[in-house]
């Protein structure tokens, strides 16, 4: 860069750091507020308010959560229903964006407007339930698992990636006389892994932090994600069944229904922030072949 | 969305010219190549039993539901779910709840990404700009149960800001069970959630751009305005063209997640939206034919704003539109 600034835009600069700093800290301060409560004495944290005294910090939070049945309970079936979606969503998007690369795949142009036309038009919500219902999938993990399994922008994308290698691929298989099946299986799989682990990744954030398919298609608490356990502590300010005993008085009830929320918004979140750093470089990669076909 | 050559099938074309042979050579092709109709299956069964299967099931939406009769042999009853919705005292409020939500979200939402962009493109030393980046996009990974509960305890008469808030008037505010406060709760946090990782696109477009022309400008003399006005806003003009075609083809179908969790029975003149209805009076109480017509109502309004927008931005965008 030798690009010379004036006076004024080497202000501007100082500006746009100052804002862009301004950003970030909008970002922090909730999230550094939430953990750092999360870490007090909730007596005094109701009682006085936040403060940084190093006497005040207390466990009682995390002790609470993890010995509850419903929220750990929660976490099993989070970890089940969004590994599970996220396997059979990169599967069916492998697949179908293999079919779709391939220029000898006759119709490839009617498939495609099909899948795309289910981006902008769709049956509504009712019709959706009823059909689950129909197909006796209520109450079932496959419920969250399969209705959404297919999702078009996975399969542009995965589409868009095997553009790149499908040729390369084809001359191997002429030279070998290798079968459809095991070019696929021994070539294109290991040749795709980068896009599966995006596909993978997002798939599986986007299963933990959703809610609303558990909320119509499932009743059995039993079944629960964390996400609506989750809910009826921080929304609907219930403490999960067994979190507090009926002997216990009001005060404390309250006091710990508040430690609870701050705790328990740190646990739900922890796979994720653990996950977050590690797939940050994949980020623009996946983002800009999806958008930009 | 399909732009390239088709030689599969013009090979197809070349080798006959009888439209019979033709059609042969097709099915041979399709033959030979059933592996990828095997591949394309799942996903192809998947979409027609849940996106097309439903999209017929919405006739559901015309007839007197009858759970014994089923969708098919319900009766017919043309209208009528419409014309009680329309005529509702409901409609109105509903209906204007749901258009400002999301059209102040779309005037207050879609520059900022564009803002953001602009401005992480001016971070020269990469290592800050990634850092920067990490830290902004990380709401856009929690749950949009985890931003309410936030909210929740955040904007509480007791909570931090209202201690703010409270240190300079005197008096905390109702933000989350006043009506007045729930637009700007809403839109404020989603611009918060969302703006980061919104401007992830404009960011990889920008990367795109030729120092070069920087370069020279700076030579001619530009300022530094200037340049960000004729060279990295005319970058990224095509994909801010689509993003708003689609932000706004969605106007009416805003989310219905976070407006339920922020509901509450106070703040319901302003934050009862077309989706939190649908919901309530379909799945809460059952009224299932009643309900798919207020939806479908909703998408049909959303595929008029989608064309209408698409046409308008074609014709302001030198005919570059989203189709």
């Amino acid at each position: 860069m030798i690009v010379k600034n004036s006076p004024f835009d080497r202000f501007l600069l100082v500006l746009n750091g100052l804002f862009l700093g301004l950003g970030v800290l909008i970002v922090v301060i909730p999230f550094g507020y939430i953990i750092a409560a999360s870490f007090m004495d909730p007596t005094v944290l109701l009682n006085r308010g936040f403060s940084f005294q190093p006497a005040d910090w207390s466990l009682e939070g995390y002790r609470k959560i993890l010995g509850n049945e419903a929220m750990i309970r929660g976490f099993f079936n989070s970890i089940l229903y969004a590994t599970g979606f996220a396997v059979v969503t990169v599967l069916i998007s492998i697949c179908a964006g293999y079919a779709l690369a391939e220029d000898t795949l006759v119709g490839r142009k009617w498939f495609m407007t099909l899948f795309i036309i289910t981006l902008f038009f769709g049956g509504g919500l009712i019709p959706t339930y009823l059909l689950v219902r129909q197909l006796d999938l209520l109450n079932t993990p496959w419920a969250l698992i399969i209705p959404g399994a297919v999702n078009v922008w996975n399969i542009i994308l995965a589409r868009t990636f095997f553009k790149g290698i499908s040729k390369e691929l084809k001359e191997a298989a002429n030279v070998d006389g290798a079968s459809e099946w095991t070019i696929f299986t021994r070539i294109v799989i290991p040749l795709s892994k980068p896009i599966m682990f995006v596909l993978a990744l997002y798939a599986f954030v986007g299963q933990w932090n959703s809610y609303f398919d558990a909320m119509i298609y499932l009743d059995d608490p039993n079944l629960f994600p964390l996400q609506l356990v989750l809910r009826s502590i921080l929304i609907q300010n219930q403490a999960a069944p067994g979190m507090i005993g009926d002997q216990q008085a009001m005060a404390e009830l309250k006091k710990l229904s508040e430690m609870i929320k701050y705790s328990s918004i740190v646990i739900s979140s922890l796979p994720l922030i653990v996950m977050y750093p590690f797939f940050q470089k994949y980020f623009e990669k996946g983002v800009m072949v999806g958008s930009l076909k | 969305m399909e732009s390239s050559a088709k030689p599969g099938r013009s090979g197809a074309h070349s080798v006959d010219t009888g439209k019979q042979s033709v059609s042969r050579t097709r099915w041979e092709h399709i033959r030979k190549n059933s592996f990828l109709y095997l591949l394309l299956a799942p996903a192809l069964l998947l979409t027609i039993l849940f996106k097309y299967v439903p999209m017929y099931g919405a006739v559901i939406a015309f007839k007197d539901f009858s759970p014994i009769r089923g969708i098919m042999h319900s009766d017919w009853v043309g209208f009528k779910h419409f014309e009680k919705f329309l005529t509702s005292p409901n409609f109105e409020v509903i209906f204007m709840n749901t258009l400002k939500l999301s059209a102040f979200g779309l005037i207050c939402g879609f520059p900022i990404p564009i803002l953001l962009a602009l401005m992480l493109n001016q971070v020269r030393r990469k290592g800050i700009k990634k850092n920067i980046q990490l830290f902004l996009y990380a709401p856009n990974f929690v749950s949009v149960i985890v931003i309410a509960g936030m909210l929740f305890i955040f904007l509480s008469p007791t909570g931090p800001i209202n201690q703010i808030v409270s240190w300079i008037s005197g008096q905390p505010l109702m933000f989350m069970t006043d009506p007045e406060y729930f637009r700007w709760v809403y839109i404020l946090s989603d611009i918060w959630a969302t703006a980061g990782w919104a401007s992830i696109i404009y960011v990889a477009a920008l990367a795109n751009v030729d120092p070069e022309l920087h370069n020279a400008a700076s030579l001619d003399g530009a300022s530094l305005l200037r340049r960000i006005w004729h060279i990295d806003l005319p970058t990224i003009k095509p994909i801010m063209a689509i993003v708003f075609i689609l932000a706004a083809g969605g106007i009416m179908s805003i989310g219905f997640e976070k407006a339920y969790l922020l509901q509450t029975s106070m703040n319901l003149p302003s934050s009862e939206i077309i989706a939190t209805y649908v919901y309530k009076i379909g799945l809460q109480s059952g009224d299932y034919a009643y309900s798919a017509a207020v939806g479908l109502f909703n998408s049909l309004i959303n595929v008029i704003l989608l064309l209408g927008v698409n046409f308008i931005v074609k014709k302001l965008n030198d005919n570059e539109g989203l189709y």
